[in-house]
């Protein structure tokens, strides 16, 4: 069976909860923190793009749109109608769910990549209508007033206590996609990645599984943008657009496809690179990015995850050597 | 009508299949009766696989019915035939080689075991219930087709006579009431070809009605109740062994070639 060990996500996880800790200690990396709850925030939406890719074999163009969606929702329903922000959540998730099924009900039924193609279009028609619908979404200037998060009274208002909101977030959706992946379900999406006839002859209905995939990923964007926007407070159009949507998918072809491990790699690397460590490039950014990515499918065919088992080749082949 | 479902497990009427200009099955009739082992034989090209394709629904005829006890198939898809009973393996090995050889009958499970989405995701006791359900079933068959021991081992690392093992004990993990075999002994050595002939006897023996695309001509007419002759498309004989065998149209089509 295909096994996750549980022991690296124990590590992984103590590992979140010291962070802010150990970035509280060192004043280089202070703000590191508020970086790591962006990391979290675009994991979620990575998580689930990475069963679409890896394991579906299905590629979105259109993630920057659900997570549009959720922002969006959230952000409107909580600052002009006052409405809670937990519900709006759960609202932006359906809307999601529902959207994606219609955009990718139609192309998933046929053979081939056509979900790029209409996912593409939906991200660009979103992104027109956030532009747009002046009256709700405040246009190109966007929208301010998001209220923050909080439950029972406990509010969100540290960058440390929504660090550990949106990282409870992101490991229980990494368990959860792990158990998915370790089911039958998994089973069912690594046989249709294997091969299609095979899969459909044995009764897997192969466009419901790819369907069902593309809607839970586009339930966890939705979930992450809502995230965002009690965050930020704050959002405006061009967080959503094309080329967020392609930067996802360079985080998770940095991270390799065929792990979700990866795609955590891959956006914690992308994340700091773009909002710490390439911050004076500027427009060149995309640049570094186009490098990077030359750089792995060259030299990492499986991405950073590939990575260990790169290294334990070396070390076997050094150990035989020197016998 | 109620005696003939009783019968057969399958039955053609009219079936034709049609790709651009070539006719690759015409005006198809034949009958499978339960229980019995029926194979198709004729040269490269005459149109054995497509005619296994469109009874499994990985396309519909361009013409003409199939029946599945009784009832109409033609236009469902492959999975829904899947879940009503009809297996199959392929010409051309189509393991999952990114999975070990359990988890390919245990895929092969599918259809009894159903899952949701949210149960497995929470790791629910009863997803977790069925997943030991679905091993155990598949370990099972694993000892039935001799490939207990190489369970953990990764599919597209055994040699073809375990792959094609291994394909037919993937479609027997849904409990087909009908499976069909393509060319389960191509490529195979005598030692393997006896291994897989008596598998196909003793899955018969079990109940199962099993349809065979073969060439090896020693297999065909060891284990077979009856024989369908296909040339072009066409049913040129069908019967008995000792009859099809004599049938002078398949020897002059098939048979002659090779003597
Ligand atoms: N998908 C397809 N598209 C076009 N032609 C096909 C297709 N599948 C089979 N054929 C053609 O149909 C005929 C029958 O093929 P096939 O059923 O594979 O024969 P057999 O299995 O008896 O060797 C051949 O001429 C083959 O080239
Ligand atoms: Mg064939």
């Amino acid at each position: 069976m295909l096994r996750i060990a549980k022991l690296p996500i124990a590590i992984f996880a103590l590992f979140i909860i010291v962070f802010p800790w150990i970035a509280r200690q060192i004043p280089a990396i202070g703000n590191y923190t508020d970086i790591m709850v962006f990391v979290g925030i675009y994991c979620l939406i990575t998580i689930g793009l990475s069963l679409l890719m890896g394991y579906a074999g299905q590629i979105s163009i259109g993630h920057a749109a659900f997570f549009g969606i959720g922002a969006y929702i959230s952000g409107v329903l909580t600052a002009k109608y006052g409405m809670n922000a937990w519900a709006c959540m759960v609202i932006g998730m359906t809307v999601a769910a529902v959207v994606a099924a219609l955009v990718g009900a139609p192309s998933l039924k046929l053979k081939g990549h056509y979900l790029a193609m209409a996912t593409l279009a939906f991200g660009i028609i979103v992104f027109i209508i956030f532009n747009e619908e002046i009256e709700w979404t405040g246009g190109p200037d966007g929208m301010s007033g998001i209220p923050g998060l909080s439950i029972f009274g406990f509010e969100f208002d540290s960058v440390e206590r929504y660090y550990y909101l949106v990282w409870g977030f992101v490991l229980a959706a990494f368990v959860f996609t792990v158990n998915v992946i370790q089911s039958g379900t998994g089973r069912a999406l690594r046989a249709i990645h294997a091969s299609e006839p095979a899969a459909s002859a044995m009764g897997v209905n192969v466009s419901r599984f790819k369907i069902l995939v593309f809607v839970y990923s586009a339930v966890l964007a939705s979930l992450a943008g809502s995230f965002y926007a009690h965050y930020l407070n704050f959002i405006n159009p061009s967080t959503f657009d094309l080329f967020f949507s392609i930067k996802l998918l360079i985080m998770i072809a940095l991270g390799g496809m065929h792990s979700i491990w990866g795609a955590i790699m891959g956006t914690g690397l992308i994340t700091f690179l773009s909002y710490e460590w390439l911050r004076y490039f500027e427009e060149f950014e995309i640049i570094v990015y186009g490098v990077i990515l030359l750089f792995v499918t060259v030299l990492l065919p499986d991405g950073l995850a590939g990575v260990p088992k790169i290294v334990k080749g070396w070390f076997r082949r050094k150990v035989s050597d020197e016998r | 009508m109620s005696a003939d479902i009783e019968e057969n497990v399958l039955e053609l009427q009219g079936v034709v299949v049609t790709f651009g200009g070539l006719m690759a099955l015409s005006d198809l009739n034949f009958k499978v009766r339960r229980g019995t082992i029926k194979a198709i034989i004729g040269p490269n090209g005459a149109g054995k696989t497509t005619l296994f394709n469109v009874i499994t629904g990985s396309f519909p005829p361009t013409e003409g019915t199939v029946r599945f006890n009784g009832r109409p198939i033609q236009h469902l898809k492959a999975h829904n035939i899947a879940a009503l009973g009809i297996s199959r393996t392929f010409q051309t090995v189509e393991l999952f080689g990114n999975m070990t050889v359990i988890e390919n009958v245990m895929l092969g499970c599918h259809t009894r075991f159903r899952t949701s989405f949210m149960a497995s995701g929470l790791a629910l006791p009863q997803s977790r219930r069925k997943e030991k359900q679905i091993r155990e079933s598949a370990l099972k068959i694993l000892k039935f087709i001799g490939l207990a021991d190489k369970f953990k081992d990764s599919a597209d690392s055994l040699p073809l006579g375990e792959q094609k093992l291994l394909e037919i004990g993937r479609a027997l993990a849904s409990e087909p009431e009908l499976i069909c075999l393509d060319e389960p002994a191509a490529g195979l050595n005598e030692t393997e070809t006896y291994v897989a002939s008596s598998l196909i006897k003793a899955i018969n023996a079990k109940g199962t009605t099993v349809l065979l695309v073969e060439h090896d001509m020693k297999v065909v007419m060891n284990i077979s109740d009856e024989i369908l002759v296909l040339n072009y498309g066409q049913k040129i004989a069908e019967g008995l062994p000792e009859d099809v065998r004599n049938n002078h149209r398949v020897i002059d089509a098939y048979l002659g070639g090779v003597a």
